[in-house]
């Protein structure tokens, strides 16, 4: 193997991580497994942390191309091969930064085989990281398919009431997109010898020097990979696996699915569509802003609608994905660094978001909203949090989601204006679900006498919602640190489609 | 072609008959007593059988044997890369598969001497079809390896279902059979002859096609492809659990594998008139095999009909002609039956009271009660699944390669569509071993059948996953030979 092994250690450090408490598991048993998954979970992420900000300082972000790459080969025409720009780097470092703190709820809000429940979280974020660093396609898919199985045995062993209908709507939905783009993979391989993403990004047979892909088989192509994008995304009309799947999963695993499973959608479209079918992506411009306008405006009105406060966060997620697709194919500069951005934004206030609403059903045990009402009298810091993750989802000047949000819609505008328009309309409502919310929950007189015992946020609680208020109001004032990072890789996407 | 040099080039085949014959003579004399014994022994000789077709394979060329000028110039018998690759797998699976059935065997009071044999003279069968190089050779090795199964499917005596499926197995193969029978007759009838390069040479004629749709649905049966599935759910529930072991895996990869040599070398030159037939019945099976387990709680069904859908997903693989398909069947089939083993090692390994299991409610709650199996088998399901990281899902990529190749695009769709709809049995036993509550405490488990698990695991997810190219290669070579 070839490569200063910087990704790979981030992405196998988990994994390790996992296999050690798996080996304490079979040979002191399920209780010294789950004392000691605490420790090497919160060991194995940190460790994994520091490894991923190490590779950022190695990170060259004025260069173009892939970058510590590492590479092995493998089978045929696949590799192993780990590289990032800085659109999967930035991505990677998401992942990496709020495992740590979905790891320390865990250990509070977890009871039941805890010692299963980290090796599922480590597994899966080796696949996530896996996921964003992975340039082969094969190795790619692999993991990205691979991601399914702990989720599922998340959903399925630590979620609510309904797990069971949740958990396989969920690896089904997603299971039939992503065999749709096996198709379109293994047809690519034949055609181009190779699954390499460079290459295949740079659109030339690597021998013969021939276009790899004629326009109206690059249709089929990019609509095999939308199938699986669009699914994962997730977008309208394929997201109603997203509410049921969020409802059900414990606290910690709707975070990682809100704030880093769900940007493989759009990390997708960025690193395969977009390049390799450039033809192709122009062609469907109009389809996706349909689409994502319809997401945008039709997610936030059924948001409003909600009782059940989750299903409300992940019909808002369902629209800031909206924002996203509506940023990737606007084709220019201003819409592709917003629609990365509200990914990492979205990232971190939904997170933080899923956080909220964790402390308090880790109290009351249930999400309805009817249920709660005037928090702000027994809970001031969590309201004050609180307020300030829904006024960052809402799109408040000075925190993340502004940036995100005016910057996708400026890149809008420039391509087509009534979709702009139609996006804006859903930052209307977004006000409106989100104050509905708050206003309901934290405000108002406490009538439920279930409530008055209720008690603020603990210690650990208060440090990883403050960490993440820290992240959101930074990321707002300061958005330079994400686009000077991700500027290269945006130029080259947009040469790579020719604008 | 002298006597003895005819037998060193049938060397594995002829180890099985010769130690099969020596053991009747033994369990004769020695009885009921010595089974064990036998058992290992047998086991050990089809592992002998297994390396010397491994080290035939090494020596890279076919090997001929029972040539005569006249009747069959190019031999009776013959073992090319394909088949002697094909071979291996079988004898290893039929070995591994009598290694575990042992505990089974002694709880379940079926230690008969006549079980090892049958085994081995099943499995000899199954290496004969393969090496045959003439419709008579085939059609004696395939009655061999049917006449020992159903003997095998009944072989709880004292149990109806057992007999019930020794009988259905039976009229069914017999029917079978006979159309294969008939299907030669009109081969020979009309390409004048019986070897497969005779059935090459000859014109494409509307007879042969004939004779030709005859001889696919006989092997289609043995291969339990759809529509001549029928038997196969009630065989496998009807069977003991080691015998099903056994026909799910030796006879499995050896049938398909007869399958794909009989099309690619006898038929080879009337591609055009098996395609479509084959990727039909492929459509059917991974349909069919899909479908119809959704609805069952039987584990033994629902591996019936997971067989019968990742039959379909290997003859994907032959549709795509031999050129692009050939090494895709083999390595689907290996990577299939070798985790079919271990899926049945898990079956096998979960009794309560002596009793195997059988519904999926008796999974309930296994990750707690073993969760060494639990894992194992969590892994095993996911490879038949063909979901990565799990190494399934290189055999499933590569015949879907192949079927891309091969212009066969409609049929990869029909695979995934199945593939999805599949996981929705699978994802039941996982759900019923991971997240329903412990039931009754299980029996200890046997140390052979908990180590064929983690063995198949461990191959399954990560040794083939990182190591694919050794599996690729060895097929690819297979392939070309």
């Amino acid at each position: 193997m070839t490569g200063p092994m910087l990704l790979t250690a981030t992405t196998f450090l988990p994994l390790i991580g996992a296999l050690l408490i798996v080996a304490v598991r079979v040979t002191a048993g399920a209780n010294a497994a789950s004392a000691a998954s605490k420790i090497i979970a919160v060991l194995a992420t940190l460790a994994t942390l520091v490894v991923s900000l190490i590779a950022l300082s190695q990170f060259d972000a004025s260069k173009v191309g892939y970058q510590l790459v590492d590479y092995a080969p493998w089978f045929g025409g696949s590799s192993y091969k780990l590289g990032v720009d800085g659109l999967a780097i930035s991505l990677v470092v998401l992942t990496t930064a709020l495992m740590p703190l979905c790891i320390l709820q865990s250990i509070k809000s977890i009871e039941d085989r805890l010692g299963e429940y980290m090796i599922c979280f480590l597994v899966l974020e080796t696949l996530m990281i896996g996921v964003f660093c992975a340039l082969d396609l094969v190795l790619f898919y692999v993991l990205f398919e691979g991601g399914l199985i702990p989720m599922f045995l998340m959903i399925g062993i630590w979620g609510g009431k309904n797990r069971l209908y949740a958990s396989f709507k969920f690896f089904l939905y997603t299971l039939l997109g992503s065999l749709l783009l096996l198709a379109a993979l293994v047809y690519m391989s034949i055609v181009a010898g190779t699954t390499d993403v460079p290459t295949l990004q740079a659109g030339l047979h690597p021998e013969t020097g021939a276009l790899l892909f004629p326009p109206e088989v690059q249709t089929w192509l990019w609509l095999a990979f939308f199938a699986s994008f669009a699914v994962k995304l997730p977008m309208w009309p394929v997201h109603t696996w997203l509410p049921d799947a969020h409802v059900e999963a414990p606290t910690a695993g709707s975070v990682v699915l809100a704030a880093v499973l769900l940007k493989m959608g759009g990390y997708g479209f960025l690193r395969f569509s977009l390049p390799m079918f450039p033809e192709a992506s122009l062609l469907f411009q109009p389809l996706m802003f349909a689409l994502s306008v319809i997401a945008i405006v039709y997610a936030s009105l059924v948001a409003f609608r909600q009782t059940d406060i989750k299903k409300l966060v992940a019909y808002s997620s369902v629209a800031h994905m909206g924002f996203v697709t509506l940023g990737i194919f606007s084709f220019n500069e201003a819409g592709i660094q917003g629609a990365i951005f509200q990914m990492i934004s979205h990232g971190v206030i939904s997170g933080a978001l899923f956080f909220c609403v964790g402390v308090i059903y880790d109290r009351m045990h249930t999400r309805e909203i009817s249920f709660y009402g005037g928090l702000v009298h027994r809970m001031p810091v969590y309201a004050a949090l609180f307020m300030l993750f829904s006024m960052a989802n809402v799109g408040l000047p000075g925190t993340s989601g502004f940036v995100g949000e005016i910057l996708t819609m400026v890149g809008a505008f420039q391509a087509n204006t009534w979709a702009a328009a139609g996006a804006a309309l859903g930052v209307i409502f977004s006000a409106v679900y989100m104050l509905t919310l708050y206003r309901r929950t934290v405000f108002g007189e406490m009538t439920n006498e279930k409530l008055f015992d209720i008690k603020d946020v603990t210690a650990l609680e208060f440090f990883i919602l403050g960490l993440l208020a820290i992240f959101a109001l930074g990321l707002g004032v300061f958005p330079s640190i994400v686009f000077d990072l991700t500027e290269t890789s945006t130029t080259e996407v947009l040469r790579m489609i020719g604008q | 072609m002298d006597f003895l040099a005819d037998i060193s080039n049938a060397l594995p085949e002829a180890i099985l008959a010769g130690f099969g014959l020596a053991g009747l003579l033994i369990g004769a004399i020695g009885g009921d007593r010595i089974s064990g014994l036998l058992r290992l022994l047998a086991a050990l000789a089809l592992a002998v059988a297994a390396a010397s077709s491994f080290w035939q394979f090494g020596k890279g060329e076919a090997v001929a044997a029972f040539a005569s000028a006249e009747l069959a110039p190019e031999g009776l018998y013959r073992a090319t890369l394909f088949t002697l690759f094909a071979k291996g797998v079988t004898y290893s699976l039929a070995a591994l598969a009598l290694f575990m059935s042992g505990g089974f065997l002694k709880t379940a009071q079926m230690e008969r001497y006549e079980y090892p044999l049958l085994v081995t003279f099943g499995s000899l069968g199954a290496g004969m079809m393969l090496s045959a190089n003439d419709l008579m050779t085939l059609y004696v090795g395939i009655e061999t390896l049917s006449l020992s199964s159903y003997v095998l499917a009944a072989f709880k005596r004292d149990s109806v279902k057992s007999a019930e499926a020794g009988l259905k197995y039976f009229v069914l193969g017999a029917l079978a059979s006979g159309l294969l029978l008939y299907g030669s007759a009109l081969i020979y009838g009309f390409s004048g002859g019986t070897g497969y390069a005779a059935i090459a040479a000859a014109p494409t004629s509307v007879g042969l096609v004939f004779g030709l749709v005859f001889l696919i649905c006989g092997l289609a049966f043995k291969a339990s492809a759809a529509p001549f599935h029928i038997w196969t759910p009630d065989v496998y529930e009807g069977a003991p659990a080691p015998v099903v072991a056994f026909f799910s895996t030796a006879p499995k990869i050896a049938a398909v594998g007869l399958l794909a040599h009989v099309l690619f070398t006898a038929f080879g030159t009337h591609e055009t008139s098996w395609q479509q037939i084959i990727a039909i019945i492929a459509a059917l099976s991974m349909l069919i095999g899909a479908f119809g387990a959704l609805m069952q709680n039987s584990i033994k069904r629902i591996l019936a009909y997971s067989s019968i859908s990742n039959v379909g997903f290997a003859l994907i693989g032959i549709a795509a002609g031999a050129d692009i398909g050939a090494a895709s069947v083999l390595v689907y089939m290996t990577l299939y039956v070798v985790a079919t083993l271990g899926l049945f090692g898990g079956v096998l390994a979960l009794r309560r009271g002596g009793k195997a299991i059988d519904q999926i409610s008796d999974l309930n709650g296994l990750a707690k009660t073993k969760p060494g199996i639990a894992l194992g088998l969590l892994v095993l399901i996911f490879s038949v699944a063909g979901i990565p990281p799990a190494a399934g899902f290189w055999g499933k990529l590569q015949v879907f390669t192949a079927g891309i190749e091969g212009g066969l695009l409609w049929l990869v769709i029909v695979g995934c569509v199945a593939s999805v709809v599949s996981l929705g049995y699978y994802l039941r036993l996982v759900w019923a071993m991971f997240m329903k509550p412990a039931g009754e405490p299980m029996d200890k488990t046997d140390f052979s059948i908990g180590a064929i698990v983690a063995v198949t695991a461990l191959l399954m997810f990560p040794v083939l996953t990182i190591a694919i190219q050794f599996l690729l290669e060895m097929a690819a070579r297979a392939a070309g030979g």
